[in-house]
């Protein structure tokens, strides 16, 4: 068994300012092995594939590849490509604008004796490639004449033909079809046949129990452990990835579960949908009631979210809001309906970096006002120093620019503005991600709260207690379909992780 | 010292030292010629109007200020430059001269139609093309370099078209006074004055610069938060076009005719080069409208005092690229770092 391993990593470890971002990770892989690679967003998956092609430096640990003496350290991704370790990324990234044998041999193209490149032998050698692995493409034509999952399949030919020992698929799978995931798992079993390692990173459950071998499981930079498939039924996936370390809130257990069907709809959504992003679904919203929406990060949590509230224009379905049709094209639409979005990236969507707190606190309302209503200064100032001192936001003073704040305290700046709309609604994606824990709290109080003043809520969180405190309702989606709900005294964390997973099925 | 240092850190502290700098070369170079040292400020009336090099920088720096204007506001908004401006001034010339004078006459010493015909065709003219560019970058997403390159390449050519390649003269006294004199003030003056008042009430009493710079530091955020990015970004462009259309104007009126070939020739990099010099980011965001025009009257008064110097006019570029580097290297981050260093390593020293 021990000659088959082509692939070690021991004892890696690695730190992010105030971060450990890997702690003594331990990695095998066996020839012919397709393993995947799994963990939530921050687990350490990137981490780790890029100290193993030479993107990242690690502090401690050492690696060992098969037919190499002694530790390898790989200087950067070119050196470790030549000692047999290549990678494609989610986005392909080869020339669109040049032939399909160009782009396989890129940087190393046959030459003739007069030192220009031998285009005869590139594309004879090109289309013997696309042969062998039985692939229907003309290797004269653009790549970009062809589809995104053949291109991708170009990028791991291009791999495989550099003798690779060991492929890294990091997430190729997020913008294929089904049809096109089934082309390429065909292909990886080829590979997997003529004895290469594949290293397989998704956030889809299904494909992994389609095509891998054995899953390994990362969580907060910590080896979970390395476990053949038939060995880790779904659930115990999930289990492993989300992790049962919860966190020191108990204390706000509530009457969350209190049944809110009976009170007045809020908001009706009937057949909603955004091309790419999220299958249509049906979601009714209650006054006063706080709906979670759970699901493995892709599963398309945030993207239901977004479709609602005009983020991402729907492309297909109907929204009412209090009995009424509305009609939602971008944020403003909904907002003038009482909405309002704390998105999950809070720097690429959240805060405005460049103005003052006073500024992004008054952001929301200056948008409803219109752009010829000006808030006055003196009402900015009373509004800033108001929601400053409600949630506590810790600023040397309102005029500070927002950017030079903790991330907690920017989180509480866009939940300010949003308070400060009075909305009837608000989303809330993952509002307590990278905050510390006193925030946190502080953040699912004032969600109970919101609710009990009559406002409906959604509340998205990848950490299954805190929405287990905070909901009334689960909404559980999977690979960008809604696929059921739990409620109330339904609500725990088997169900829940039953759910995601997709059943209990083995 | 506390104080040196918090005037230093004024964000309008660089920009103003700029233009001192300009001025100290004229009051060297007129000390070194044994004129008065401050003849540059002197102002005097002469033939009942204002005279003076000061009266000359702002009244010939009245078409590159209203420029700054508009180009501060793209800038913020689309973190990228309308280059079209130029072109847009002499499509202005074109169309006012080409509307007053009746079509194929070069020559004209009546108006064919009203005079406030032709100046608000022109500038509706001038708007239109704001709107073209804005819908490009705006709406369709096309870079502002290579949006506003089309009409960079086009305003001037369709002006030419317009007045079949000729000057149009429109002699008539009122077609002047936007150029000329309003009693004894230059009426340019008079237009910038105005442009600036309207755009400093505008930003004191709507939260357009809330807008603007809202959807320049970060438009993805800024639409969350309600903002039409796309829309605001038209709008830059919108006012870009007007201002355009406004500095067009009194060039035109200056030299009475539709000289499509030479009006706001190169001009658009002088707008832009205001608004670097007013020590605003290329890359959009926070503006400053005084940093603009500060900058705009630093580049007209490094004009004015190369011919005050009697540089020869084919070397003055050379001259004004020269003084145009020291401005941009003391603004320079990389420098201000090295100084703060410096500083900061002296104040070490001292207290050790």
């Amino acid at each position: 068994m021990e000659d088959n391993v082509i692939l070690t990593m021991r004892g890696i470890c690695m730190t992010f300012p105030g971060v450990k971002a890997l702690d003594h990770v331990d990695f095998t892989l066996r020839k012919g092995e397709i393993m995947a690679l799994m963990g939530e967003n921050g687990a350490g998956k990137s981490t780790l594939i890029k100290c193993l092609t030479g993107v990242n430096k690690y502090e401690a640990g050492e690696i060992h590849l098969e037919g190499i003496k002694g530790a390898i350290v790989n200087k950067d991704t070119l050196d470790a490509q030549k000692k047999g370790i290549s990678t494609v990324y989610q986005e392909v990234n080869l020339c669109p604008n040049l032939s399909v044998a160009e782009n396989l041999f890129i940087g190393r193209e046959p030459m003739t004796k007069f030192h220009t490149v031998d285009r005869r032998a590139m594309n004879k050698r090109a289309e013997e490639l696309m042969k062998s692995l039985n692939l229907p493409v003309d290797v004269r034509r653009k790549l970009e004449d062809y589809s995104i999952a053949l291109q991708e399949m170009v990028a791991i030919a291009r791999a495989v033909d550099m003798d690779s020992k060991v492929l890294i698929l990091d997430e190729p799978t997020s913008s294929l079809d089904d049809q096109e995931v089934e082309k390429l798992f065909t292909m990886m079993r080829a590979l997997k046949k003529k004895g290469v390692g594949i290293i397989f990173v998704t956030h889809f459950l299904e494909q992994v129990y389609e095509v891998c071998d054995s899953i390994t499981v990362l969580r907060n930079g910590r080896l979970v452990g390395s476990y053949p498939v038939a060995e880790l039924p779904r659930v115990r996936l999930v289990a492993a990835m989300l992790g049962k370390d919860f966190d020191d809130l108990a204390a706000i257990k509530t009457d969350s579960t209190e049944d809110k069907s009976k009170a007045p709809v809020y908001l009706e959504a009937k057949g909603l949908s955004h091309t790419g992003t999220i299958k249509p679904f049906d979601l009714t919203i209650h006054k006063g009631e706080v709906i979670g929406l759970t699901g493995l990060l892709g599963s398309g949590r945030s993207e239901m979210a977004r479709v609602i509230y005009g983020a991402d224009r729907a492309s297909t379905g109907s929204i009412s809001i209090n009995g009424k049709p509305s009609k939602i094209k971008a944020p403003i639409d909904s907002m003038m309906l009482g909405m309002g979005m704390l998105p999950d990236d809070r720097k690429v969507e959240g805060i405005i970096g460049d103005l003052s707190v006073r500024e992004n606190i008054c952001l929301a309302i200056q948008a409803k006002a219109g752009i010829f209503k000006k808030i006055p200064m003196q009402k900015q100032i009373e509004i800033a120093d108001k929601y400053i001192k409600l949630l506590e936001i810790k600023t040397a003073s309102r005029e500070t620019l927002v950017k030079q704040l903790s991330g907690g305290n920017q989180q509480k700046v866009i939940l300010a503005r949003w308070l400060a709309t009075n909305c009837d609604f608000l989303i809330l994606d993952e509002p307590t991600r990278g905050i510390d824990i006193g925030t946190k709290t502080e953040i699912q109080k004032l969600v109970i709260q919101l609710a009990k003043e009559g406002k409906s809520l959604i509340f998205i969180s990848s950490e299954i207690e805190e929405m287990l405190r905070t909901c009334n309702r689960m909404v559980v989606l999977r690979d960008g379909a809604k696929v059921g709900e739990i409620e109330g005294r339904d609500m725990n964390q088997m169900s829940v992780m039953d759910a995601i997973a997709g059943g209990a099925e083995k | 010292m506390s104080k040196l240092k918090a005037l230093t850190h004024r964000k309008l502290f660089l920009p103003i030292v700029s233009m001192i700098l300009v001025m100290l070369i004229n009051v060297i170079y007129d000390t070194a010629t044994g004129s008065a040292p401050f003849s540059f400020f002197y102002i005097t009336v002469k033939n009942g109007v204002l005279y003076g090099r000061l009266i000359d920088v702002l009244n010939r720096g009245s078409e590159i200020a209203i420029l700054a204007i508009g180009m501060t506001i793209v800038v913020s908004a689309s973190a990228g430059t309308d280059i079209s401006v130029g072109s847009v001034m002499a499509l202005y010339s074109a169309v006012c001269c080409v509307t007053l004078a009746g079509f194929g006459v070069t020559n004209t010493s009546t108006y064919a139609r009203p005079l406030i015909v032709g100046i608000l065709l022109g500038i509706l003219v001038c708007v239109l093309c704001g709107a073209i560019n804005g819908f490009f970058v705006a709406y369709l997403n096309i870079q502002p370099m290579v949006a506003t390159l089309i009409l960079w390449s086009a305003g001037r050519a369709i002006g030419l078209l317009l007045c079949n390649s000729q000057y149009v003269y429109i002699r008539v006294p009122s077609f002047r006074v936007i150029g000329g004199y309003i009693g004894f003030l230059p009426t340019p003056i008079l237009v910038v004055a105005i442009c600036i008042t309207v755009m400093t009430l505008f930003l004191k009493f709507t939260a357009l610069g809330t807008y603007v710079q809202s959807v320049g530091i970060n438009k993805k955020a800024a639409r969350i938060a309600g903002f039409n990015s796309a829309r605001i970004i038209f709008l830059a462009y919108v006012i870009c076009g007007l201002c355009a259309g406004l500095a067009g104007m009194v060039a035109t009126s200056r030299i009475y005719s539709a000289d499509t070939n030479n009006i706001g020739l190169n001009m658009e990099l002088d707008a832009i080069l205001s608004v670097a010099l007013g020590g605003n980011s290329l890359a959009g965001g926070k503006f400053s409208l005084a940093g603009s025009l500060i900058g705009a009257y630093t580049i007209q008064a490094i004009t004015t005092t190369m011919y005050a110097l009697g540089v020869d006019p084919a070397q003055a570029p050379v001259f004004k690229a020269v003084v145009v580097l020291i401005i941009v290297v003391i603004q320079a981050q990389p420098v201000k770092d090295f100084f703060a260093a410096r500083a900061a390593r002296k104040a070490v020293k001292e207290a050790a």
